[in-house]
């Protein structure tokens, strides 16, 4: 697990004369100089412009943003599209992550016996996770098409209502769902598989020796062994989750209306599609507070330690 | 502990095997267990194999082909047209270069930049180097989607919208590879590092000469994690450029499919076997490399 607490052994092998610390002064600034500055520029600058922006209206032509005090904020948070993206990014993040981590557990218990194929399985099911995001998009699009899409003629065969899939208003963000999830659950897996392959063999040994079944050996042994693994994935994947974009862009625009209008997504069409520079700018400040407090429950429980160890 | 709990161990699973029953109870279930694990690899293999195809059959369609419900499993004349048809449709070797150096010289500098900042707080010491630190990892916890609107900016204001130096210039800070490579550098031997150092040899010397060496393997993960995720941006380079040939490819099949829309979907496929095609044969090659890799990272990390 990353714990951001790490070791700090005594790096200097000699202790260095005066002359030679100065000189690995000047080094120290030489050698981190590029990336403070770049991150300083393009990683903190945003965020301080973003939380000035969020106190302006701007439509990015007029020559100043003009002073507006907490006017886009009472109106964010007071209007119905904030809380519908809000529970649109929820919904999303829940069913996106929570669905594709239990498949995944699954399919990297498979993936941990010794089948034939598994090799050709697990590569398969990793590849979608390096592919862009919009390439599965379209493939999914095409997949999804009423009438001669692969899944609409295997849905009508079965007996179902033709359906618009994404372009429809409740069919849309299971939709999204479903395709993050065939995206990012062989990537999961093959983590998941790397976490069973580190429980030590001799916890099952001792299970068994004890009288434990099947059931009672995955319950008691693999659950605990894999839920620090089960966390990481977690939090990575609902910070990703929060971030993904390709996929919406590309199927549903953000819609229909709204209906799969992310706070991500909405940050992109405050922005680039209706050129107000200050409401974007409150909902990335909202998106960015979210994440943090997400991130500082990640360290926090990383410290408690999640399981034995 | 008295003698009196010495009592014959419980039975267990071996123990059991002497009875015919259980014994052909044990190999059913097993039996049971191997169908429903060949069940659910080729599951598995179903759920990526068929998108596939379709999507690869679907670029060998004509148009007609594609609207005809039911659908044939091949097409009986193949219409290799529609590749040279979506090669013209988009400005592909255009976007291949774009996409080809974005991801060289977006990760080469991260890289560089992770390096030299790992080593500088691995190996030199210096008053306020942890709070430096703290700096460089509390950027971690910024993501490039929430920055995107400033970022533009400031990237506009410099006159770099639409230019290679605009893709690139807001993705080469490196605060993730700086923690990743630091904690590694922090694991090597120190005796090889003083031996370096007792034969006379600078830190850029120790850093090129010992360091990266026994560096190979994390390296080699960091550069795939970082150039797989330079490749399927597409945010950024979505809202930086405006004209056809400054995009990337992720971004490119996005416009061959916004303007060929749903009527041309042989080309729109084609487009996108061309995108995808190079990724897959990369892939199949580094595969194991890189699958090993990210679940080491993950788990070690």
């Amino acid at each position: 697990m990353q714990s951001l607490r790490v070791p700090r052994p005594e790096t200097t092998l000699t202790p260095p004369a005066p002359r030679e610390r100065s000189r690995d002064l000047l080094l120290f600034l030489a050698f981190i100089a590029p990336n403070v500055i770049t991150l300083s520029v393009f990683s903190y600058w945003p965020m301080i412009r973003n939380l000035w922006l969020s106190f302006t209206y701007w439509d990015m032509i007029a020559p100043e943003p003009l002073w507006v005090g907490l006017d886009n904020w009472i109106e964010v948070l007071t209007s119905a599209t904030f809380w519908t993206v809000l529970r649109n990014t929820l919904v999303f993040t829940v069913g996106s992550v929570g669905i594709t981590i239990l498949i995944a557990m699954a399919l990297s218990l498979l993936l941990n016996q010794k089948r034939r194929g598994r090799n050709l399985v697990r590569a398969a099911m990793f590849a979608p996770a390096i592919l862009p995001g919009s390439a599965i998009a379209l493939v999914w699009t095409f997949l999804l098409a009423p009438y001669y899409g692969l899944i609409s003629q295997a849905a009508t065969g079965l007996g179902m209502p033709m359906t618009r899939w994404q372009n429809d208003p409740v069919w849309a963000m299971p939709t999204v769902i479903l395709v993050v999830i065939w995206k990012s659950t062989g990537y999961d897996a093959v983590i998941f598989l790397a976490g069973l392959q580190g429980i030590p063999r001799e916890l099952y040994e001792a299970a068994r020796v004890d009288g434990a079944n099947a059931w009672q050996r995955f319950v008691n042994v693999t659950v605990p062994g894999l839920s620090p693994v089960a966390f990481f994935l977690t939090v990575t994947s609902i910070l990703a989750s929060f971030q993904a974009f390709d996929i919406i862009r590309v199927m549903t625009g953000g819609g229909p209306v709204i209906a799969t209008t992310t706070l991500i997504y909405q940050v992109y069409s405050e922005a680039f599609v209706g050129f107000n520079a200050g409401r974007a700018a409150t909902y990335a400040t909202i998106l960015f507070g979210l994440m943090l407090a997400i991130t500082v429950v990640q360290i926090r429980m990383v410290e408690k330690r999640v399981t034995y160890e | 502990m008295n003698s009196a709990t010495l009592a014959p161990p419980p039975p267990t699973i071996t123990g059991q095997r002497d009875t015919p029953r259980t014994t052909a109870m044990v190999q059913s279930s097993r039996l049971a267990g191997t169908v429903a694990a060949y069940l659910g690899l080729g599951l598995a293999l179903v759920m990526v194999g068929i998108p596939t195809y379709w999507v690869v059959i679907g670029a060998l369609k004509t148009n007609r082909e594609i609207y005809t419900v039911p659908s044939t499993w091949w097409p009986p004349n193949p219409a290799w047209s529609n590749f040279p048809a979506a090669w013209a449709a988009a400005p592909f070797p255009r976007m291949y270069l774009n996409s080809i150096s974005v991801t060289l010289i977006s990760t080469t500098l991260k890289l560089v930049n992770a390096t030299f900042c790992a080593y500088a707080f691995a190996y030199l010491r210096v008053p306020g180097r942890n709070m430096i630190f703290l700096f460089i990892l509390g950027a971690l916890m910024i993501p490039e989607e929430v920055t995107v609107l400033p970022n533009y900016l400031t990237v506009a204001s410099l006159g770099y919208v639409n230019s290679v130096t605009g893709l690139i210039l807001p993705t080469i800070g490196s605060a993730f590879g700086t923690f990743f490579l630091r904690q590694h550098f922090l694991s090597l031997p120190r005796e090889i590092l003083e031996a370096a150092r007792v034969d006379g040899a600078g830190h850029l010397q120790t850093l090129w000469h010992v360091v990266l060496p026994l560096s190979r393997p994390v390296l080699a993960t960091l550069i795939l994690l970082t150039a797989v995720a330079r490749w399927n941006d597409f945010l950024w380079p979505l809202v930086v450029t405006s004209k056809d040939t400054m995009r990337t490819l992720p971004v490119g099949i996005y416009f061959l499919f916004t303007q060929e829309g749903t009527t041309e979907w042989g080309v729109v496929l084609a487009g996108t076997i061309i995108v995808i095609a190079p990724i897959i044969a990369l892939f199949i090659v580094v595969q194991r490399h890189l699958v090993e890799g990210i679940a080491a990272g993950a788990v070690k990390g």
